[in-house]
């Protein structure tokens, strides 16, 4: 015998490893063993081999490569013992998974083993089966399972059952192979073959409609009877968990239920009284209790249960919220956000419990309370609970901020009524978290300070304020920056002072100082820096005094080593030495931020429907406002804004190509709720038609217009009618013009090689949808001229094809001139087939003869 | 469904893999790493369940060992936290008080135990003593095979 194939017992090699001080000393060990086994394997060593699998296991679990001994375990299944097989199956769940292709050598041996007699080879069979099979397999050995589900074995009988979830899930085109026997299950008294035949049967409900109403027909009344008797059964020592008969049974015929309760009144009224008893009469002291009880809850909100039972359920989540054990209170949160859309006053009966919730020291558990929280808040509690959130944000743990203080920003965006509470809460924000608070929130307060007139003064001395405690925040100071450099006059003349504030004096050289300190400041970014340099500008013209300092501050950035703030300085310096008679219109305040633009470019981009509520109308007329937030659109489409809306309505009609999407998306500003969709022409294109506004400055009435063109009515107050016509005549005749239009094809690259590279666009006859004219243009890339150049094509069956004359056969060298060549396509299966073809390209090269070829697969969907 | 069970040693060492969804080789290691670092960081009166990646992962601490299951986000984690103490006391019984020594070194029969309790990560048998039972049944039939079997083979099943 091979002196080296004997090698180690699988205990020494443990212990050899565990031995190990280092990591390099355990992976010599591993190294030497490995080697061992690979020789073993290569001399077809038959009597070490299971242990040699056995040793595989573990070093794989230690993280090491072990593929080389996959083939050794199909060997170990193959052999007819069982214990060489116990161990191959093992070898096969663990060191294989089911994307490799080596599996697929196994369904014989595993077609074998479950028409063995041996019922323990059989379940090993399954086991495997069960845990690693692929799709494939599955279909294949589907039968075999099939048959073993109606053994009178019940080891077998639950092992095929739960192998079947496995294949159902894999092939759900199978299911309705399984849908009888899964029902006769259920008819079965030992509890293995029960607990897995009622699996099966809930994951056939969710893969198949039909078998979810064979089975509430034919089995609601014997689940009763099986959680009847289960729960009502004397003490079983087998079975019993904390005084619980159980419970694993008892959690699977909740579930099953739920699935056969939904949306089927009678179904649920049947179930009514058991779900009841279970609901009042289970224990709750113990953990298994408790699942049964977390269940019954669940099945209760899933069903059409009565009221009686819904109170009963959320009474019990109360419980549940208020027990000291964390996993408890943990589920409620999770269940209660489910119960909101069954009954979401009582949720708001348990409101101060979830709040505590949120600033528990447990992450899990205040993930889920905040997110409960955000479900929570509406129109009449969001003052409140804002409060509470803010206050908790200066105490909060470092990790939890962000996520805090995101959720508090869309709930301060998505609920303010009006305009001062906004910009109150958000400088409360940023003065407590600026750090956390993503770009586009303060650049949304920034669109709403410029939109509000009446509150330009009060915001920027609030800024100032703010900045003087929290001046590390650094989208805080920002803002500050931005607002000090537009409305400098007002933080120092006091213009426009509410009734609320305390007197503030601040100089014009205190607000100089301000920004120079930003400007810099040691932990002041590039941003935040460029920012204060456009203040300083803006402040220059407005605050003479001080313009001297100014100048002698910007030119020291003259030298700044950063490329963004040098040229700003080397630019501003020269506005202020050469361009003085100019300068203050060139430094005249910003206009008035477009802010329906910029929060449709927000919803755009962020892909969230919730859409901050803000608009200087608002605080004018004292309306509420809503903007329509129905921007629902497949996330990775390519999006093209037909119409971007700025503030001069300027329409920029773009040629469309199916594959993107058309917004026209405005926002009412009236208390009309319906937001229209006009229909789309083309199949793939959606034409969001919402609505059309532009805010606009003070003193204008609104004026209300509505098209007749099947849109919605668009109200739109703007200095001008005439504006407002115009809009609406341009729309609809845009709107069809994309509707007809027939789809474009972008072009593709057919082939490219070192030498060769061939370009394919398509045209298409609307009223022939199958037949396709492509322009193929060829280029040389290499350096030599390719003489007698012909290029043939070959399609499949279903394609039929023409070849149009080259433009010529010479192709000169370095992509100095190109051959064209139109290719007429006919698909007669347009519509279920794509386009495929192969192609050859001959050529001479100095009359050496070159072939190239190959194959087009990426023809555009849809030809 | 049960995604994955993980059984992981204080020192994040790995004592047992069981993979029910497909992950490949790499994820494995990246999904173990992940893990340890947010289970064994948790402190003792926290609650077992952590959120992961749109899953939840349902852990357990007996002794030195965390007995890990990763389940979709609408499964019943109370009753994970009973599945895995099944597991645990069935391990008891057939080790007579287990240790995480005995894993280590029999960690073949861990596995032949576990999957006696889960197939396609849905729970099998809800008694103990089934499992004892059929375990006991297929340990026999090895032991069996062992004494059948010539004087090479019978060397080589006591190496294993």
């Amino acid at each position: 015998m091979n002196p080296f194939s004997s090698g180690t017992r699988l205990r020494d090699m443990i212990r050899a490893i565990r031995a190990c001080k280092t990591a390099a000393e355990e992976r010599a060990v591993v190294r030497k063993e490995c080697a061992a086994i690979r020789s073993a394997i290569s001399e077809n060593d038959q009597d070490y081999r299971h242990r040699n699998i056995a040793k595989l296991m573990f070093i794989h679990m230690l993280g090491y490569p072990t593929h080389f001994g996959q083939m050794e375990c199909l060997k170990l299944i193959a052999s007819a013992g069982f214990p060489e097989k116990r161990i191959g199956y093992l070898g096969l769940m663990l060191l294989l998974d089911e994307r490799q292709e080596v599996l697929m050598l196994v369904t014989n041996s595993l077609k074998q083993d479950l028409n063995h007699t041996n019922q323990y080879i059989v379940g090993l069979a399954l086991c495997a089966l069960g845990n690693i099979c692929s799709a494939e397999m599955a279909s294949d050995l589907a039968a075999e399972v099939e048959r073993l589900l109606l053994t009178k074995d019940p080891n077998i009988k639950k092992k095929a059952a739960l192998c079947s979830i496995r294949i159902i899930r894999k092939v759900p085109d199978l299911a309705e192979n399984f849908l009888s026997p899964a029902a006769s299950l259920l008819k079965e008294k030992h509890h293995g073959v029960l607990i897995a035949g009622i699996q099966l049967c809930t994951d056939l409900c969710k893969v198949s409609a039909d078998a979810n109403k064979h089975l509430r027909k034919n089995c609601t009344e014997g689940l009763i009877r099986i959680l009847k008797d289960v729960s009502n059964s004397s003490y079983a020592p087998e079975y019993d968990i904390a005084g619980i008969t159980d419970p694993f049974l008892h959690i699977r015929v909740l579930r099953l239920m739920r699935m056969l309760g939904q949306g089927d009144a009678d179904t649920s009224e049947y179930m009514n009284d058991i779900l009841a008893q279970i609901a009042s009469k289970t224990e709750s002291n113990k953990n298994a209790g408790n699942a049964i009880l977390y269940e019954c809850v669940e099945t209760i909100m899933g069903i059409e249960a009565t009221s009686g039972l819904r109170v009963l359920a959320i009474n019990i989540l109360g419980r549940f919220l208020s027990n000291r054990d964390n996993n408890i209170r943990y589920v409620a949160l999770n269940m209660l956000m489910k119960a909101i859309a069954v009954d979401s006053q009582a949720v708001q009966r348990h409101r101060t419990t979830i709040l505590e919730c949120v600033k528990d020291s447990d992450a899990s558990i205040r993930k889920r309370a905040l997110e409960l929280v955000f479900l929570l808040v509406n129109d009449t509690n969001a003052k409140p609970l804002t409060k509470e959130l803010i206050d908790y944000l200066e105490v909060s743990d470092q990790d939890f901020k962000g996520d805090l203080t995101a959720k508090i920003c869309s709930i301060i965006e998505k609920f303010s009524q009006e305009k001062k509470w906004y910009i109150d809460q958000m400088l409360k924000v940023l003065s407590l978290a600026g750090s956390y608070v993503k770009d586009d929130v303060w650049h949304a307060l920034i669109v709403a300070i410029s939109n509000a007139p009446d509150l330009q003064g009060y915001s920027v001395r609030s800024l100032y304020k703010a900045f003087q405690t929290s001046f590390e925040q650094v989208s805080l100071v920002r803002v500050a920056v931005w607002c000090i450099g537009e409305y400098g006059e007002m933080l120092v003349g006091n213009v426009g002072v509410l009734e609320v504030e305390e007197p503030l004096t601040v100089t014009e050289s205190d607000t100089v100082d301000v920004l120079e300190a930003c400007l810099t400041g040691h932990s002041a970014d590039i941003t935040t820096r460029s920012m204060s340099l456009i203040a300083l500008l803006k402040l220059s013209s407005r605050f003479p005094p001080t313009s001297e300092r100014i100048k002698e501050i910007i030119t020291v950035h003259k030298g700044s080593i950063v490329l963004e703030l040098q040229q700003r300085a080397i630019e501003f310096n020269s506005i202020i030495q050469r361009h003085d008679n100019i300068k203050s219109s060139l430094v005249e305040r910003m206009p008035v931020l477009d802010e329906s633009a910029y929060m449709v470019k927000k919803a755009n981009s962020s892909q969230e429907n919730i859409v901050a509520v803000k608009s200087s109308q608002m605080s004018l007329a004292g309306t509420s406002v809503t903007l329509p937030n129905g921007v629902a659109k497949p996330p990775a489409a390519p999006l093209v804004d037909l119409l971007d809306l700025s503030s001069d309505d300027t329409l920029v009609p773009t040629s469309t190509s199916k594959d993107f999407l058309h917004d026209l998306l405005g926002i009412e500003l009236t208390n009309s709720s319906s937001s229209g969709i006009a229909p789309s022409g083309g199949t793939d294109i959606l034409m969001d038609l919402l609505s059309i506004g532009t805010p606009v400055q003070s003193d204008i009435s609104p004026e209300t217009v509505s098209s007749n063109q099947g849109f919605a009515p668009t109200t739109k107050p703007t200095p001008t009618t005439v504006q407002v016509l115009d809009l609406l005549d341009v729309l609809p005749s845009n709107g069809s013009v994309a509707g007809d239009q027939s789809p474009l094809y972008p072009s593709i690259t057919a082939f490219q090689s070192s030498t060769l590279k061939i370009m394919f666009s398509f045209k298409k006859h609307p009223e022939k949808p199958q037949v396709t004219e492509i322009h193929a243009t060829f280029m040389n890339l290499s350096s030599d001229a390719y003489t007698d150049f012909v290029f043939q094509a070959a399609v499949p069956k279903f394609i039929q094809l023409h070849l149009d004359p080259a433009s010529s056969n010479h192709l000169p060298a370095n992509g100095n001139g190109t051959i064209t060549q139109t290719v007429t396509v006919t698909n007669s299966q347009h519509g279920q087939k794509p386009l495929a073809m192969r192609i050859r390209m001959v050529y001479k090269v100095d009359n050496q003869e070159k072939l190239e070829q190959g194959q087009i697969n990426n023809f555009p969907p849809g030809l | 469904m049960i995604h994955f069970v993980i059984l992981i040693s204080r020192q994040g060492k790995v004592r047992l893999t069981k993979w029910y969804s497909p992950y490949q080789q790499k994820e494995r290691s990246t999904v173990i790493r992940e893990l340890s670092g947010l289970i064994l960081s948790r402190g003792p009166k926290l609650c077992n369940f952590v959120e992961w990646k749109g899953y939840k992962v349902v852990y357990r601490r007996y002794a030195s060992l965390y007995f890990c299951m990763c389940i979709d986000p609408d499964d019943n984690e109370l009753e994970i936290l009973e599945i895995i103490h099944h597991f645990v006391e069935i391990l008891d019984r057939y080790f007579g008080s287990v240790c995480e020594l005995d894993l280590i070194f029999n960690f073949h029969k861990a596995y032949y135990i576990l999957d006696e309790i889960l197939i396609a990560g849905e729970l099998q048998e809800s008694s103990k003593k089934a499992v004892a039972r059929l375990i006991a049944a297929q340990d026999s039939l090895v032991e069996t095979a062992k004494e059948e079997a010539g004087s090479i083979s019978n060397m080589i099943s006591q190496a294993i």
